[in-house]
C-alpha cells in the first residue's frame, strides 16, 4: 500500500470537495438554463477518481465516459475552463464545441469525455497500445460504467489488451444503474470484475465509497500493469446521488437506498480520518470548505461571462 | 479416355494463375484427391487436387510459368494407351466450363479493353518519372505502405490476416518480413474492437493504417469511424486529431452476393471530418495512398478488389503524391462529361470509345480520385464546356455521390446545362448472387452509352 503523507490527505479532501461543489454549481447553472443538453453529475462517486489519482504518474493517460467533470478536476484541470465548456463558451476546454460529455486536454493526457457507451474502452486500449509501441512505462487508465459492461466492444478490447499485453488499467465504476436500469436487471452475473477472467485478466472488487480502499487496489493494480503484465480490472462499487442525467428523476430507486449510501459519504470518510489523525483542525477544514466554495463560485462566474464562440468557429476544427 | 486438367479459378476474382510447382510428373498415376500442383492466385499460393484418375500423359506448362488463364488446360491425364486427340468432354463439364468462360470474360472485360483504350491521362503522360515497368494496383499499394513505413516509425498496419497470411488480397505481402510483428499486426476478427484501438492509438500520436478485409466489415466498426475518428478533432476544439487510414476493398468483387458486395463511397462521403479517396489505377493509387498516410485526418481509402490485378506504370519517386481533393481529367472532350471514380473509370473509358465510334460523341471523363473533399471546380468547369453530364458509379442510387454532384451542378451551372443530369448507378436492390443477375445489377457499358445518348438527345 502506498504510504500516504499528511499532504495527501488534504489533497484528497480538497479534490473530492472541489468535485462536489463543482457538480452542485453545475446543477444550479443547468436549472438556470446556462448549461444545456445532457449533463451527468459525479456526486457520490468522488472517491473513485480521487483514489485513482493518488496512484498515477503525470504521463499516464486517461480516458473516460461522458460522466467526466470530476475526472477532469481530479486530473488537475482548471474548473473555470471545465465550467466554461459546460456553458458552451469559447474558454471551454473544447472551445464550446464539445460540451459536458466531450472534454479533452491533450497536454494533460486526458483523452475524453466519450458519449457512446463502451466506445472509450477500445480507444483507451489503443492509447495503451501507443505507450507500449513507444516503449514508455506509462499506462492508460480506462474508466467503464457498469452499463457498458454488457457492450460487445468492451470484450473485444479486453481480448486485444490481453492478447497484446497492453498497459491498460480498466476501472469499472459500478454505480448500480445504467441510466434507469439496475445492474441486476442488465447483467447476467453481477461480478463484473470477473468478466476478464476468460481472457486471463485479473480483476478485483473494491469499496468505492472509501477512498483508502480505492488507493490500495489502484496502487497494486497500477504496479501490475506498469510492470508489463498486461491489463487489470478494478470494479469499484460506488453510487451516484443524482439521477443519470439532469433530466432523470431517478424514480427507479428508493429514498431509503439513497439515504443509506449517504451514510457512507466518501468526503465525510476522509474528513473523519483527517480529524482522527489530527492532520488538520476543524478550523483548517472549514477554511478549505470556504476556499473551495469561492473557487467554484468564481468558476461559475467565469463560465457565464466567457463569450460564446464566434460564428466563424462553426467551420473550424473539422480537419487539421 | 483422357481428361484435361484446367487451370482452376481459386478465388472469386481470379482470372489467371501462375504455376508455382508441379507435384506430379509425366507417367505418374494419380487418383482423385492427389495433390497435383501449386498454383499462385491473385490472393495466395494454393495446392490443387486431382478430381479424375489416370496416368499423367502430359504437363502443358513448365514450373514458373505465369499468367495462365483460368480454364486453360495445364495437364492431361488418362489411359496411356489412348490417343490424346480422341478425347471427348463430358456434357456436364462442358456446361461448367462455359459458365466459367462467361465469368472470365465478365471480369476480364475491363483489363482487356483497357489495354486497347488506355492512353494515359495527360497527367501521367506529362510525368517524366514514369516507370518503364508496369505494376499491379496491389503492388503499388504495398510499395507505398512500405515506403511510408520506412520513413516514419509511427506508421504501422493492423488488420485481419495482414501479417502471417500476407494479406487476404496480398496487399500487405512481405511487410511482416520487413517491419516485424510490432508494426504489422494480425488482429482477431474483431472490427469494432481493433478499430477503436487504432483510433485511440492515432489520438495518442501513432499513424495507423487499418485494413478492413473488405469494407463490408467496416459496418461492425462504423461507430468508431464516425463517432470517434471523424468527430473528436471538432469535439475537442481542435486539440486531438486522428491520423489514420482505413483501407481495403470496397464494392462488388465477383459473385460474392449481398453481404460482401457493397459500395460505401457515399456513406462515408457524407461525414464531415473524414476524407474519402477512391483510386482507379496503380498510378493514382500510389500518389493518393501516400497523401492519405501523410494526412493528419482520418482517411477512408476505398480500393476495389477487381482492380487489384490492374497493371499500369507508376511514379517510383518515394515522395511522389497526388493531392487529396483533386480530380483528374482522364480524357478531354467537348460533347459531354462523364464523372466517375474507382472501377467505373474503366467502363466509362470503354463507353467513351464506343460513343466516339458509333455516335461521334467526344466525351470528357473526370476521374474524381477523391470523393471528399469533392473537386467541384473541375466538374463545373467541364460542364460549362460540354453542357451535358452523366455520373457513373457502383453505389446504390439513393443519395449517391452522383446525387450530390447533380445537386451542385444544377445549383451552380444551371444555365449551362442543355439536358438534365443523368446518374448511372447499381440497381436499387441487394446484390444478387447469380452471375446473370449480378451483371444486371452493376452499371454496364451499355447503360453508360444509353445515358450518354439520352443527355445528347440521340434516339
Amino acid at each position: 500500500m502506498k504510504k500516504l503523507q499528511k499532504a495527501d490527505y488534504i489533497k484528497m479532501y480538497s479534490f473530492m470537495l472541489k468535485i462536489r461543489r463543482f457538480e452542485e454549481r453545475a446543477a444550479q447553472l443547468y436549472g438556470m438554463g446556462k448549461i444545456g443538453g445532457f449533463c451527468h453529475l459525479y456526486i457520490g462517486q468522488e472517491a473513485v477518481v480521487v483514489g485513482i489519482l493518488m496512484t498515477i504518474n503525470k504521463n499516464d493517460s486517461v480516458v473516460t465516459t461522458y460522466r467526466d467533470h470530476g475526472h477532469m478536476i481530479a486530473r488537475g484541470l482548471d474548473p473555470k475552463r471545465i465550467m466554461a465548456e459546460l456553458t458552451g463558451r469559447e474558454d471551454g476546454y473544447s472551445a464550446g464545441k464539445g460540451g459536458s460529455m466531450h472534454m479533452f486536454s491533450k497536454e494533460n493526457n486526458f483523452y475524453g469525455g466519450h458519449g457512446i457507451v463502451g466506445a472509450q474502452v477500445p480507444i483507451g486500449t489503443g492509447i495503451a497500445f501507443t505507450h507500449k509501441y513507444n516503449g514508455e512505462k506509462n499506462i492508460c487508465r480506462t474508466y467503464i460504467g457498469d452499463g457498458a459492461m454488457n457492450n460487445g466492444q468492451v470484450f473485444e478490447a479486453f481480448n486485444l489488451a490481453a492478447l497484446w499485453k497492453l498497459p491498460v488499467l480498466y476501472i469499472i465504476e459500478n454505480n448500480k444503474y445504467g441510466m434507469g436500469t439496475s445492474v441486476d436487471r442488465a447483467a447476467a452475473g453481477l461480478d463484473l470484475y470477473k468478466r476478464g477472467e476468460a481472457f486471463g485478466i485479473p480483476g478485483e472488487k473494491v469499496d468505492g465509497m472509501n477512498v483508502f480502499s480505492v488507493i490500495e487496489a489502484a496502487d497494486k493494480a497500477g504496479k501490475y500493469v506498469r510492470e508489463g503484465n498486461g491489463p487489470y480490472i478494478i470494479e469499484v462499487q460506488t453510487y451516484r446521488y443524482r439521477g443519470h442525467s439532469m433530466s432523470d428523476p431517478a424514480k427507479y430507486r428508493t429514498k431509503e437506498e439513497l439515504d443509506n449510501y449517504k451514510q457512507t459519504d466518501p468526503i465525510e470518510i476522509v474528513k473523519a480520518e483527517i480529524l482522527k489523525k489530527k492532520i488538520a483542525t476543524n478550523d483548517e477544514i472549514e477554511k478549505i470548505n470556504k476556499d473551495t466554495l469561492e473557487e467554484i463560485k468564481n468558476a461559475a462566474e467565469f463560465a457565464t461571462n466567457s463569450p460564446f464562440p464566434k460564428e466563424s468557429e462553426l467551420y473550424t476544427d473539422v480537419y487539421l | 479416355m483422357s481428361t484435361e486438367i484446367l487451370m482452376p479459378a481459386l478465388s472469386p476474382t481470379m482470372t489467371e494463375g501462375n504455376l508455382s510447382k508441379w507435384l506430379i510428373k509425366k507417367g505418374d498415376s494419380v487418383k482423385a484427391g492427389d495433390l497435383i500442383a501449386e498454383i499462385e492466385t491473385d490472393k495466395a499460393t494454393m495446392e490443387v487436387e486431382a478430381v479424375d484418375e489416370g496416368v499423367v500423359l502430359d504437363l502443358l506448362f513448365k514450373e514458373g510459368e505465369v499468367n495462365i488463364p483460368v480454364n486453360k488446360a495445364i495437364a492431361i491425364i488418362g489411359d496411356p494407351n489412348e490417343k490424346i486427340e480422341a478425347r471427348k468432354e463430358a456434357p456436364v463439364e462442358k456446361v461448367i466450363e462455359e459458365k466459367k468462360i462467361v465469368k472470365n470474360i465478365e471480369t476480364k472485360i475491363e483489363t482487356k479493353k483497357d489495354e486497347i483504350i488506355d492512353t494515359p491521362s495527360p497527367k501521367i503522360e506529362e510525368d517524366t518519372n514514369l516507370s518503364s515497368e508496369e505494376i499491379t494496383m496491389r503492388q503499388a499499394l504495398r510499395d507505398t505502405m512500405a515506403e511510408e513505413m520506412r520513413k516514419d516509425n509511427k506508421v504501422f498496419i493492423l488488420g485481419e490476416e495482414v501479417a502471417e497470411y500476407q494479406g487476404a488480397y496480398k496487399v500487405t505481402q512481405d511487410l511482416l518480413q520487413e517491419f516485424g510483428k510490432e508494426r504489422v499486426l494480425d488482429t482477431p476478427i474483431s472490427e469494432h474492437g481493433f478499430t477503436g484501438l487504432a483510433v485511440g492509438a492515432a489520438f495518442k500520436g501513432l499513424r495507423p493504417i487499418l485494413e478492413f478485409m473488405t469494407f463490408n466489415f467496416s459496418m461492425q466498426a462504423i461507430d468508431q469511424i464516425i463517432n470517434s475518428a471523424a468527430k473528436t478533432l471538432y469535439m475537442s476544439g481542435g486539440q486531438i486529431n486522428c491520423p489514420i487510414v482505413f483501407r481495403g476493398p470496397n464494392g462488388a468483387a465477383a459473385q460474392v452476393a449481398a453481404q460482401h458486395s457493397q459500395d460505401f463511397s457515399s456513406w462515408y462521403s457524407q461525414v464531415p471530418g473524414l476524407k474519402v479517396i477512391a483510386p482507379s489505377t496503380p498510378y493514382n493509387a500510389k500518389g493518393l495512398l501516400r497523401s492519405a498516410i501523410s494526412d493528419p485526418n482520418p482517411v477512408i481509402f476505398l480500393e476495389n478488389e477487381i482492380l487489384y490485378g490492374l497493371k499500369g506504370p507508376v511514379n517510383n519517386d518515394i515522395n511522389f503524391s497526388i493531392p487529396i481533393g483533386k480530380a483528374n481529367i482522364e480524357k478531354d472532350g467537348k460533347d459531354l462529361t462523364i464523372v466517375t471514380y474507382s472501377i467505373m473509370l474503366q467502363k466509362s473509358k470503354e463507353a467513351a470509345l464506343r460513343l466516339k465510334e458509333e455516335y461521334n460523341l467526344d466525351v470528357e471523363i473526370i476521374d474524381l480520385q477523391t470523393l471528399r473533399p469533392l473537386d467541384t471546380e473541375t466538374i463545373l468547369d467541364s460542364v460549362k464546356k460540354t453542357n451535358r453530364l452523366i455520373t457513373v458509379e457502383e453505389s446504390w442510387p439513393f443519395g449517391s455521390v452522383g446525387s450530390e454532384i447533380a445537386n451542385i451542378v444544377q445549383r451552380d451551372a444551371f444555365d449551362y446545362l442543355d439536358s438534365p443530369v443523368i446518374k448511372v448507378n447499381s440497381a436499387d436492390v441487394p446484390m444478387p448472387y447469380s452471375l446473370s443477375l449480378e451483371k444486371l445489377y452493376l452499371p454496364q457499358v451499355d447503360d453508360i452509352i444509353n445515358a450518354a445518348k439520352k443527355v445528347s438527345y440521340i434516339k
